[in-house]
């Protein structure tokens, strides 16, 4: 198996940082760094041209906070309601010598700025041939569990991914938190950066000095020979869990995390798959054209010869999210889905190589 | 008498079944029977009601995140809209859409919106179906000063006009868009003036007094009946509570919502006036208290002992009318 960077160690001191907390500091870092990178969207200081605090918010997640008090409100704008009229501000200040941060609060929002987004900044560099650069990064936070109905929990990253032209993130710990949003400010072409919102709290160790983590290349937070567990964001905590709990049983699980949808790691999972033969792939978003059925379909492809059993899916069904929590609970892809289908692709097949 | 007691006693027991509602839903929330986001209206029931009270069930609305006044004042079933809230199976969308995206589609209520500026274009449609079908309905959307700044809105009410569309936009200015100013949000100097130059009439109203806001909808509402086409109501009000239950409101200034409840009260400002006109007694509306009180404990009695939904049978179901 080829050494993919798997977390390498940086020098230097090390805190313990939440999610919030790394991009937090990945921005903070990056605008110190360079006077081009702005910061705009809706409440990401809060309190504008209100009689209270300034910076009430900080992000409705909190996740900006403190960067207005910092750098001022030239360059942490607080934006009226208009996501098309802020992305497309984005867009076209990143073709114009700035680096923009634009934050859709929750990227279910991404239906009122879709043109802005697909058509427009995607596009600009081949249509253009070659000859523009959209530097610009789209934060927004995905996924379900916080009973916040259809319009606000919805996991998107398929919609974006099939785009040609950007690039997609959604870091699943603080450390890849920190260098992806890193990566992602210094990438010439548009990313879209996703936070789940469950996750933010999560903590882990984090490098303080900045650091960059190249997009296009999975982590391992798991290995084994057994079997092959592709997750991404949220569902990674639940890989981990499945994969510690069969660890007891002897049995090892190849824990992938491809940290970016787009560029996708194809070698550490195609690598992965010709040791192990079993393939099972978790994702949060809905099952038709998504993520998984992706992975899925280029393992058939291109890895077909290793495959000991059919692979399995574990992913939302093809629904909205619901409100009601016994509803959403039953929609969300868990550890013991997981558990399931990875006892399943165990079972099933050719043993043997 | 302007204005006769049916109605008013009508205007006061719906503005006081708001109030309790919002306040109960703060109260459960607060301890723990609510799940999710949860936005209340409580302060803003006058320009709900001056809205709703004309209108059949014929007649549609379409709404906001902040929708449950909205709701109360078109008909919806309280006791139906307390066990949406909490998420059970027998709510009014059977638990699956919640505080943010309550509809009761008999009633007219074509839904809470919990994407700003998702409502605008879709009253426009049920407007056009008004026209187009000769119903003699009308369509009304409410928003906020910070949906007044989307885009979705502008096309929404140029179509309308272009249209000539029966839809009345009502924007309750309630001052604040989350923690964001309207009058920072809203870059013209007068949401009202802006409203005007889409080539509709627009007017600015003092949304804490009921009587005053209900005349100019109710302008606006007929001349949407006769043809005459859309008008837009600038409402100005307070929100007395956050944004979200829970907001810490760190950007609203010091005792301010202590002075707006004290002083800037919809509800104690109708009091007060039909008091002093001699319209309705005191003990009238007291009586009425009661009984909303009574009714709001029992919509949440309920509420807290309806089934909660089935996943095996609910989680799959309405998504199409057919598979
Ligand atoms: C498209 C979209 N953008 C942003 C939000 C987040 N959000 C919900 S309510 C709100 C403020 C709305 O302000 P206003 O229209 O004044 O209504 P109010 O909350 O004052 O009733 C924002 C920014 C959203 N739900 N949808
Ligand atoms: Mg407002």
């Amino acid at each position: 198996m080829t050494n993919h960077s798997n977390n390498p160690t940086i020098g230097g001191k090390t805190s313990m940082k939440t999610i919030r907390e790394a991009i937090n500091d990945a921005l903070r870092e990056e605008m110190r760094r360079d006077p081009t990178v702005i910061i705009l969207g809706e409440e990401v200081s809060g309190g504008a041209g209100c009689d209270g605090e300034d910076d009430a918010y900080g992000g409705v997640f909190g996740v900006t906070k403190g960067l207005m008090p910092e750098f001022g409100r030239e360059r942490v704008i607080d934006t009226p309601i208009s996501e098309a009229a802020i992305i497309g501000a984005a867009a076209g200040a990143a073709n114009n010598g700035l680096r923009p941060v634009a934050e859709l609060m929750f990227f279910d929002f991404i239906g009122v700025s879709f043109d802005q987004i697909f058509n427009q900044a995607a596009k600009f560099r081949y249509m253009f041939g070659g000859k523009s650069k959209t530097p610009m990064v789209i934060r927004g936070t995905v996924g379900g569990g916080w009973r916040a109905g259809a319009q606000h929990s919805s996991m998107l990253h398929s919609i974006v991914t099939h785009v040609a032209g950007l690039k997609v993130v959604m870091p699943a710990n603080a450390y890849d938190a920190k260098g992806l949003m890193v990566q992602a400010i210094r990438d010439d072409d548009p990313v879209i950066f996703l936070e789940h919102k469950v996750m933010y709290d999560i903590a882990c160790e984090v490098p303080d000095e900045q650091y960059s983590i190249p997009f296009g290349e999975a982590s391992f937070p798991r290995q084994g020979n057994d079997v092959t567990i592709v997750a991404i964001s949220n569902m990674v905590t639940h890989a981990i869990t499945v994969a510690d709990i069969l660890a007891e049983e002897g049995i090892g699980c190849d824990v992938i995390d491809p940290r970016t949808v787009s560029p996708l790691d194809h070698e550490a999972i195609l690598e992965s798959v010709e040791v192990t033969g079993r393939l099972v792939i978790i994702d949060e978003g809905n099952p038709r054209c998504g993520l998984a059925t992706d992975i899925a379909g280029i393992v058939a492809e291109h890895g077909f010869y290793s495959l000991k059993a059919p692979i399995l899916t574990v992913t939302a069904p093809h629904t909205p999210v619901p409100f009601a929590p016994e509803l959403e609970d039953a929609y969300l892809p868990n550890a013991e889905k997981l558990m399931v289908a990875v006892r399943e692709v165990l079972a099933a097949g050719r043993s043997g190589a | 008498m302007p204005y006769s007691t049916e109605f008013l006693l009508s205007a006061y027991r719906t503005m006081k079944t708001i109030r309790e509602f919002e306040e109960r839903c703060v109260k459960e929330f607060e301890g723990g029977n609510i799940p999710g986001f949860t936005h209340v209206s409580n302060g803003q029931e006058a320009i709900a009601v001056a809205a709703c009270i004309d209108l059949s069930d014929k007649d549609i609305i379409g709404s906001t995140h902040r929708g449950h006044g909205h709701c109360i004042a078109k008909g919806c079933d309280v006791g139906g809209m307390m066990k949406e809230i909490m998420g059970r199976a027998t709510g009014l969308c059977k638990g699956k859409g919640g505080s943010m995206h309550i509809a009761d589609i008999d009633k007219g209520m074509l839904g809470a919106n919990a994407i700003v500026g998702g409502g605008p274009p879709l009253v426009n449609g049920a407007a056009l179906a008004a026209k187009t079908l000769g119903t003699k309905n009308v369509a009304l959307s409410f928003n906020g000063d910070g949906s007044a700044n989307q885009g979705t809105v502008f096309e929404a009410m140029n179509l309308a006009v272009v249209l000539k569309l029966p839809h009345v936009f009502v924007y309750e200015n309630n001052g604040y868009a989350e923690g964001t100013a309207a009058n920072y949000g809203v870059g013209s100097n007068s949401l009202t003036d802006r409203n005007a130059g889409f080539g509709m009439p627009a007017e600015c109203v003092d949304g804490l007094d009921f009587f005053a806001t209900y005349e100019v909808l109710k302008t606006a509402t007929e001349r949407a009946r006769n043809g005459g086409g859309p008008t837009a109501i600038e409402a100005m009000c307070v929100r007395f509570d956050g944004h979200f239950i829970g907001d810490p409101q760190l950007y609203r200034g010091k005792d301010e919502i202590k002075n707006a409840r004290k002083n800037q009260d919809c509800l104690k400002i109708f009091r007060e006036r039909v008091i002093a006109e001699g319209w309705l007694k005191a003990a009238a509306m007291n009586a009425i208290d009661k009984e909303v009180m009574v009714e709001i404990e029992t919509a949440v009695v309920d509420a807290l002992a309806a089934p909660h939904p089935d996943p095996a049978t609910d989680l799959m179901s309405d998504v199409y009318c057919s598979y």
